[in-house]
């Protein structure tokens, strides 16, 4: 006997993005990144094939960051204190692309200015050829007065610019309609504000090529279910043919897990939580995996080993497995 | 495909006489096509007709059970393939593995150890659900294994070997048990379910390709054993969700028999403890049943455990965490009071910003329902006079040398009014998002 394979038939399919532009296209990149183009629920290779693998941003930052956990800090040493010897440890680090977040304050308390937040950009991009995000400190006002003048000084890089949320999304969409970038649009773990978010910048004018969603995930212990789900069920609606669901989808999994007092720190804490380094690597590793298997097409994550971790498991979920 | 309500209904003595607890035959037509009963619910229902209606009355992933002194588990009886259409029901149950080629004192030390390990997750105890056995040498080198094992703990166990004798001898040691045995394959499957049925064991098949596998459970059961488990020989990721995916899909989607059973997952294999985490990893959320480990460490078997219990949460249900004062961090009589919902997430969110901030606090979760703040604000579940109904009941005043409450962010439109049902404290107003609290506190302390 032969099994009939349980073939789903899907009529949509995830929208193929590109982020970073190299010489040929305009921009100074050593190559750019594809997502998306899924036309099957995840990895289900006797439906078809996947056609461009989920990929691993690190994220590394303006200024050294004073709230991060010191086991990044340690691992990533001297190079916290310059974006641009940052980005360079990330890309040897195995990184696909590169989340550089801008800081609210520099690390005497002083507001963040467009100045130092361009040169911040300026130093990342010289520093790695990988394509590049770009998020303001999560501050309407903030993000709009940072993240345009980075939009205008990367003209033509295909950033990714972000995060637009419904209620400030105008001006990130306009800086990059303006420059040729990209923007990543955030909706708090629903799939019908993740539609609407999509309606609001697809009506402001940028082509959905150019898109990305955050549904929003919690960490593993702090929500991750919720993210799981949602992901998934924006997935099946997007291949179900709902083009406002067809954007790739981008989860933080870096910010989210070292938040989390298991990631963050290792004193006064239960003896049975074991070794705090590989707790933590592990949190942010499991994490990521559980969310690439529920559709994520960009995990952003913060550990170098973390990444080597989900990256050997990428490696072997994008090949079609033999089955005898 | 599974038979339709009207189709069992053909079947049924169609009298109503309610028997079954239902008004009409046609109303436990509907329940049993939706596999929400049993068809012996009906006294009167006739010989010909169970045999007809014995394969869709089924559970679609069929229940196994293991048990020991005073440890059952219980796996499979899923009906979806993914957790939002209802739930997943039963976790899957984690087992380590011991095999028999080690010390015995090593064994039973090494058994003890995890036997014993408990962490705390929202409130409850997590641990493992018992041990794989396997066989590397002879009958009685299995049974003194599993004395070792035995020695250290009660909860159920995994004989895992090819030679039924073998296997034999270590069931020998574990009478009155229900145990789970691997693994019949296209060779042996006779005398493995012999064994199996002898023993009152559930047992795994395996086979060199699905195809193979959907022929030889139904021989097995034929032979009158139907408590099987599906090893589908995952070695790596892609064939994980591949397999898995196929299994679960044919024996849901369409009642495809053969496949209707839970699924082990064998992530020690691996033999490299980070690979093992990560095929663990996603056994938990592609479909596995039973999840086989190697290496134990508590930092990592921590998130596996706590995955566990994520992806098994039903998602219809929001989960709730105790109302009530919680302190964060020792507080003192001076430190500052927080008010939250009780939804789980909204909870541990705040919570866990306090924790991390270093300073300490007491964080009043009052009762709204399970509901976020604006969710519970909007549905009035989270109003004035529910937050100060909460501070009094749950003590805070006495708790506290000081009169202010601080209010999310969210919900500041409270304040005049918490003014008023709370007379004489201070309403302060914090930020809107969790995230932001340490630097809310840093600046207030
Ligand atoms: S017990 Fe059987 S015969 Fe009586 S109403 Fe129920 S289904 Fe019909």
């Amino acid at each position: 006997m032969a099994l009939e394979l349980p073939k789903d038939k899907w009529s949509g399919s995830v929208q193929e993005v590109v982020i970073g532009a190299t010489a040929a296209d305009g921009g100074t990149r050593t190559a750019a990144v594809t997502v998306g183009g899924e036309t099957t629920m995840p990895f289900v290779h006797f439906e078809a094939e996947t056609p461009n693998r989920p990929v691993l941003a690190l994220e590394i930052k303006d200024f050294r960051p004073n709230d991060w956990s010191t086991l990044l800090l340690d691992v990533w040493g001297e190079a916290t204190n310059d974006p641009g010897a940052w980005a360079k440890a990330a890309e040897e680090a195995g990184a696909d692309l590169l989340l550089l977040s801008l800081s609210l304050t520099d690390p005497e308390g002083n507001p963040n200015t467009p100045e130092a937040a361009v040169k911040a950009a300026k130093a990342v991009l010289e520093g790695s050829g990988l394509p590049l995000m770009v998020y303001g400190p999560g501050q309407a006002e903030v993000d709009n007065e940072l993240l345009v003048p980075v939009a205008n000084a990367c003209q033509g890089e295909r950033i990714v610019l972000g995060i637009c949320e419904d209620k400030n999304y105008r001006t990130l969409v306009a800086t990059a309609m303006a420059n040729g970038h990209l923007v990543v649009g955030r909706a708090p773990m629903d799939v019908n504000l993740s539609k609407q978010l999509n309606i609001l910048i697809k009506d402001a004018g940028l082509p959905l090529d150019r898109v990305l969603m955050d549904p929003t995930t919690g960490a593993l212990g702090y929500g991750i279910e919720y993210g799981f789900s949602v992901m998934e069920r924006l997935r099946l609606a997007a291949l179900r043919g709902d083009a406002m669901t067809q954007s790739p989808m981008s989860v933080n999994v870096g910010f989210e897990t070292w938040k989390t007092k298991e990631s963050k720190v290792g004193d006064d804490v239960p003896e049975t939580w074991g070794d705090w380094e590989e707790r933590a690597i592990s949190w942010e590793t499991i994490t990521a995996i559980t969310l690439i298997e529920a559709g994520a097409d960009i995990v952003i994550l913060r550990h170098p080993e973390s990444l080597k971790r989900v990256r050997a498991a990428i490696d072997n979920l994008i090949t079609a497995p033999e089955l005898s | 495909m599974a038979i339709s309500g009207i189709e069992i209904y053909k079947m049924l003595p169609k009298t109503n006489c309610k028997d079954c607890g239902f008004p009409t035959c046609m109303a436990f037509a509907l329940k049993l096509a939706a596999k929400q009963v049993e068809l012996s619910a009906c006294p009167h229902v006739s010989e010909e007709a169970k045999a007809q209606l014995a394969a869709s009355s089924e559970p679609p992933v069929r229940l196994i059970t293991l048990e020991s002194d005073g440890h059952k588990l219980e796996v499979g009886n899923e009906v979806v393939l993914f957790r939002h259409e209802k739930t997943f029901y039963n976790k899957p149950g984690f087992f380590f593995l011991v095999k028999d080629s080690e010390e015995p004192a090593a064994i039973t030390a090494r058994v003890k150890e995890i036997d014993a390990f408990a962490v705390n997750y929202v409130g409850i105890d997590l641990t493992v659900d018992g041990f794989a056995v396997k066989s590397e040498g002879e009958g009685a080198a299995l049974a003194a294994a599993v004395e070792a094992v035995r020695a250290g703990t009660k909860r159920p166990l995994i004989l895992i070997g090819d030679d039924p004798q073998v296997l034999s001898a270590g069931l020998g040691k574990l009478d009155g048990e229900k145990t789970l045995i691997a693994t019949a394959t296209p060779e042996n499957w006779e005398a493995m379910t012999d064994l199996a049925v002898a023993h009152k064991a559930s047992l795994v098949v395996t086979a060199g390709s699905l195809d193979e596998l959907a022929e030889l459970t139904p021989k097995i059961k034929e032979k009158g054993l139907p408590n099987l488990v599906l090893d589908p020989q995952v070695s790596n990721f892609n064939d994980g969700v591949v397999k898995n995916t196929i299994l679960r899909r044919m024996a849901l989607a369409k009642n495809f028999r053969p496949f209707g059973f839970p699924i082990i997952a064998y992530p020690y294999k691996a033999g490299v403890p980070e690979v093992e985490i990560a095929l663990a990893t996603q056994a938990i959320t592609k479909y596995a049943g039973f999840i086989v480990l190697e290496n134990f460490a508590p930092e990592t078997f921590y998130g596996l455990l706590v995955l566990r219990e994520n992806i098994y949460t039903d998602p219809q249900k929001p989960i709730q965490v105790q109302p009530g004062v919680y302190e964060i961090n020792q507080p003192s009589p001076e430190a500052p009071v927080m008010v939250t919902t009780n939804f789980s997430i909204t909870y541990f969110s705040v919570a866990n910003e306090i924790e991390s901030s270093g300073l300490p606090g007491f964080l009043l979760v009052a009762d709204a329902e399970g509901m976020s703040v604006l969710t519970a604000w909007a549905a009035g579940n989270f109003d004035a006079e529910q937050i100060a109904k909460d501070v009094k009941r749950f003590g805070v005043e006495e708790k506290i040398s000081h009169k202010s409450i601080i209010l999310p962010g969210h919900v500041a439109v409270l304040s005049g009014e918490l003014e008023e049902e709370l007379p004489g404290w201070e309403i302060k107003v914090g930020p809107r998002e969790a995230v932001d609290l340490p630097a809310y506190l840093k600046q207030v302390a």
